[in-house]
């Protein structure tokens, strides 16, 4: 009963003696200023991208792709999802499947040639005139 | 094990225990700021039935206005008003919140063996929401009512006179409750088991509430952001769905569905979960098919997400997304048949008693076959093109949210009534009222069916004379349903005064509040529950009739 | 927290916490600080689920308006201040920082530090909020708001009309008349809304290469001028003026960064409240849930913004 375990957290940091009832983990500093400076030099590249011109949607997805390694790099580090409990980040994920569904589903069908909007009475775009 | 304390206190006859979590505090302070789930559990029931009564004379005021094909007591403007007042309360009110947040409250820790949910606070916070969005509603009723129906569809909702604003905003009000419900679930799901209770070992009510709290978690945020965009359309007009300034009705029709459709299940998997274990404790038999029942909770509430074009087929829909949609609408009835089929299958050589909580169930079980099968009608697009806004979907629907979710709560109300207040009905009248809601429900809907079939529209305060005959059969299906109620609510309210105590175990569970005394004390358990290595919620061996306390006992602990 | 050692923090066994109120913090229906840290986590968790879900919505609205109305906005998004936005990037980024490492003082039990941290959050934040009110500003000045208030002034109009050209190569002016408008101000607010729609294209021939291109229609108060631009080889007909429905743009851009800026106003307050806290020493190993949620809810937040600021100010 009174086995000593070994807590992740253990030992010396910042001068401080960590020591056995605290949860969680801590985030070294060099990592938390690492992902700092990821995410500046990253919105610098996502600003610049948009004075080239990539051809055709291929800047939209770049600029999404680069933002959502920035997300990835705060919902992992700053957020902690990477130390966690893993049902935390899978819970997560399972959302963003659920908004994927959602804007997909919509998209598709919005898309679509036959989709009419008009088709509701009241819909009226000469409305204004 | 924990039940023989109760065994020995009602060696002649049972004592009502003094210190239960009714009597541990006394006073109006300590009940509108408990933190105890019980308690909240109990106001969650109180509030809900409230909201179910006043929905449900505002149902006898349309069947009364619909006796008679011309304006019989209201006109169409009122009559509009009557039914979406109908809709709107008692499915946000009343249905959605209802079995998760009173019995679910109630019943939830207790079964996991804990002493409370994981957030007692939120949990307390999430009824004083539903309290302030009620609030709004009552506010729109006095400001004039509402008249869009629960829908809300836009152009008319964008551009109608009336008390839209409030109604909307005490909908997105309760969507908190809904929220907080959900996550509280959830959390206390995952990490307040009762050592050695594993996913397996848990009631299936559990996976019914857990499913649910997926949904509610996961769907309620669009119905937020849906009605916030509306309000911000009629406040400010930005052009989003209203098609004045070039947005797009159908759009909204998208995002509502995208909450409401899987709504549905979240009124329908609760109700599976207390039908999962009323059936095996009256049938005294093991459930089965436990995993299939499990999994099948889930599947339902994911597939839930994947079929909301199905309320869109004449809406303007693409041709596409409307076969998908009418193809997957098929996928989500596999699942719910599954449940069906274990339930039918755990009765089989049962030995089944007709207690008032059984006869719920089997109701259920044969309003739910109805209203799932001819949901299969109307999943078909073609179909549906035929059927749509005619009383025939009135009538699916009211199978399945009436027949399937009022009829399992009712099934569950007293199935845990005496755990509840530690008190036993009369019975006798429980197996009468239920008999006469069974006959007053089918003859109010099934007319429906009939008549929308035969193209009579639904939301009309008058009708084509060839329908009278269904209507007038109808109307008077209703009053014996609303008669059935009021017999419900009176040996009820008489069994809290002159009802003899409940046992711990009245029915025969195995599952861990029956094994704490009724009411159950404060912090759920005397002591906390220890499970064996092979605990099983649906072990009825060893459960023995005690004929001098009324009530099961345990004989050997395994 | 001396004895603490002796409890393993793993599996929770309820048995083996002998005493439920050697830490104050512990709440009595937990077993152990472990559980009710991690039942805490996951229920913040599950919110932020909602909260992603919420802004789905207008992610959804924004997806679907600019299928439907690409040039919309390539067009307006050139109202929208890059500088600015970019520097309120930042700000919230470092503010994010500055949260992350709060949790690690809290954890530490380095009280200063963590004042400070959380002092500079709330900075960060209040900043965003005045760069966020100096750009809506200048909106409500040019009159470019959502649609019910969509009335943009002429200089406005002017400018949007200016920044349209020489960004890419002009080929020459195609289709319709050429008579682009005076008195164009006015009409605007009032455009039907399909006005420019894909109708029946006729193949439109310049310097002998067909060009295939949606047609845009003439709008009734008068036909705007068109050109044509060559992007990554291949030929866009742009118009030449504004297209009228910018006011989609525009309700698009004031929901989504007013709810985010509403997101914004409850994180300032739930730092307060943690900054408050801490400043009573509350927080340290032993205890620091509040600090560690209310920053998970500010760097999710951070994370919206991350996704906002390229689909808003970023438009090719």
């Amino acid at each position: 009963m009174a086995e000593q375990v070994k807590l992740p957290n253990e030992g010396v940091y910042a001068g401080v003696e960590i020591r056995g009832h605290e949860v969680g983990h801590i985030v070294p500093v060099r990592v938390l200023i690492g992902v700092w400076l990821a995410l500046v030099v990253l919105t610098a590249v996502t600003v610049s991208v948009t004075w080239v011109d990539l051809g055709g949607a291929l800047n939209l997805w770049v600029a999404m792709g680069i933002a959502t390694i920035k997300a990835t790099l705060v919902l992992l580090y700053f957020m902690h999802l990477r130390y966690d409990h893993p049902v935390n980040a899978i819970f997560f994920i399972f959302a963003l499947f659920f908004v994927a569904l959602f804007i997909g589903g919509i998209l598709t069908d919005v898309q679509q040639p036959q989709y009419q909007s008009e088709l509701i009475r009241g819909y009226a775009p000469e409305m204004n005139r | 094990m924990a039940e023989s304390s109760a065994a020995v206190r009602g060696g002649a006859g049972v004592e009502y225990p003094t210190d239960n979590y009714l009597t541990h505090t006394q006073g109006l302070r300590s009940w509108l700021f408990t933190l105890d789930h019980k308690r909240i559990g109990v106001m969650y029931l109180v509030s809900v039935l409230a909201s179910f009564f006043l929905g449900g004379v505002l149902a006898l005021l349309i069947r009364t206005e619909l006796l008679t094909p011309r304006q019989t007591i209201m006109g169409a403007d009122t009559y509009n008003i009557i039914f979406t007042l109908h809709g709107a309360i008692m499915i946000f009110l009343f249905i959605i919140p209802g079995t998760p947040g009173s019995l679910g409250n109630f019943v939830l820790p207790m079964m996991l063996g804990a002493k409370d949910v994981a957030f007692p606070r939120l949990n307390l916070a999430s009824y004083y929401m539903w309290v302030i969005g009620a609030i709004f509603a009552l506010v729109a009723i006095v400001m004039g009512g509402v008249d869009t129906g629960w829908t809300f569809y836009t152009p008319y909702s964008t551009t109608t006179n009336t008390a839209v604003i409030p109604v909307v905003l005490g909908i997105f009000i309760i969507g908190f409750s809904s929220i907080f419900t959900g996550i509280n679930f959830i959390v206390t799901i995952h990490k307040l088991r009762a050592p050695g209770m594993g996913w397996f070992q848990m009631p299936l009510m559990l996976w019914g509430l857990y499913a649910t709290s997926i949904i509610q978690v996961l769907a309620t945020p669009v119905l937020g952001i849906t009605l916030l965009l509306l309000i911000a359309e009629r406040v400010l007009q930005v052009g989003i769905f209203s098609p004045a300034y070039g947005g797009d009705p159908v759009l909204f029709q998208h995002f509502f569905w995208f909450y409401s459709h899987p709504a549905v299940y979240i009124m329908i998997l609760p109700a599976m979960g207390i039908i999962s274990e009323v059936i095996p404790v009256f049938s005294h038999k093991h459930i089965f098919g436990y995993k299939a029942i499990a999994y099948s909770s889930i599947a339902i509430a994911v597939i839930s997400f994947l079929v909301w074009g199905h309320h869109m087929f004449v809406s303007g829909m693409s041709n596409m997304a409307s076969a998908i949609f009418s193809a997957l609408t098929f996928a989500v009835a596999i699942p719910s048949a599954v449940k069906v089929f274990n339930w039918v299958a755990t009765m089989y050589k049962g030995s089944i008693s007709l207690a008032t909580p059984m006869c719920y169930a089997l109701g259920f079980l044969f309003l739910f076959a109805i209203g799932g099968l001819t949901g299969l009608f109307l999943g078909s697009l073609a179909v549906d093109v035929h059927l749509t806004d005619t009383y025939f979907i009135v009538a699916h629907f009211h199978y399945v949210m009436f027949g399937g979710a009022v009829m399992a709560l009712m099934a569950g109300i007293h199935y845990w009534w005496p755990k509840i207040t530690g008190r036993m009905y009369n019975e006798r009248l429980g197996q009468i009222a239920c008999l006469l809601i069974f006959i007053g429900f089918n003859a109010t809907f099934f007319p429906q069916f009939v008549a929308g079939s035969q193209g009579m529209p639904r939301r009309y305060f008058n009708y084509p004379e060839r329908f009278t005959d269904y209507n007038v059969f109808s109307t008077i299906g209703s009053y014996l349903l609303g008669l059935g109620f009021l017999l419900v609510a009176a040996y009820l309210i008489h069994s809290l005064f002159r009802g003899r105590p409940a046992p711990a175990n009245p029915w025969g569970g195995a599952t861990l509040e029956w094994s704490t005394p009724s009411p159950p004390p404060p912090e759920n358990f005397e002591e906390e529950p220890v499970l064996g290595d092979h605990y099983d919620p649906y072990d009825y061996r060893g459960l023995v009739y005690d004929p001098r306390i009324g009530g099961y006992v345990q004989q050997h602990p395994h | 927290m001396s004895d603490a050692e002796a409890q393993p923090p793993q599996p929770p066994t309820p048995h083996m916490h002998e005493d439920p109120h050697e830490n104050a913090y512990l709440a009595h229906h937990f077993d152990t600080p472990q559980q009710q840290f991690e039942s805490g986590k996951l229920g913040m968790w599950m919110f932020l689920a909602t909260e992603v879900l919420l802004f789905s919505g207008l992610f959804c609205v924004y997806a679907v308006y600019r299928a439907s109305h690409p040039e919309v906005f390539e067009w307006a998004h050139r109202f929208l201040n890059v500088t600015l936005g970019g520097i309120n990037t930042m700000v919230l980024i470092t503010s994010s920082l500055a949260m992350a490492w709060a949790v690690r003082a809290a954890q530490l039990g380095q009280q200063r530090l963590l004042a400070i941290c959380l002092s500079l959050t709330l900075l960060g934040g209040f900043s965003f909020l005045g760069i966020k009110y100096i750009e809506y500003k200048n909106k409500w000045e040019e009159g470019l708001l959502w649609a019910g208030k969509y009335k943009p002034t002429a200089e406005a109009l002017e400018h949007l009309n200016a920044t349209g050209h020489g960004e890419a190569a002009e080929l020459g002016v195609a289709t319709t008349d050429a008579s682009s408008a005076a008195g164009h101000g006015g009409a605007v607010a009032s455009a039907p809304a399909a006005a420019v729609t894909a109708s029946a294209p006729a193949p439109v021939v310049i310097d002998g290469v067909k060009v295939e291109h949606s047609q845009i229609a003439p709008a009734p108060p008068g036909p705007q001028g068109m050109r044509l631009v060559e992007r990554a080889g291949l030929l866009h007909l742009m118009p030449e003026r504004a297209p009228r429905e910018l006011w989609i743009f525009f309700s698009i851009y004031f929901l989504m960064t007013g709810l985010h800026a509403l997101h914004v106003i409850a994180g300032l307050g739930a730092i307060s409240w943690v900054l408050a806290r801490s400043l009573k020493g509350q927080f340290g190993p032993a205890y620091y849930t509040p600090v560690d949620l209310v920053g998970l809810y500010w760097h999710l937040v951070d994370v919206v913004w991350i996704f906002l600021f390229p689909l808003l100010y970023l438009i090719h």
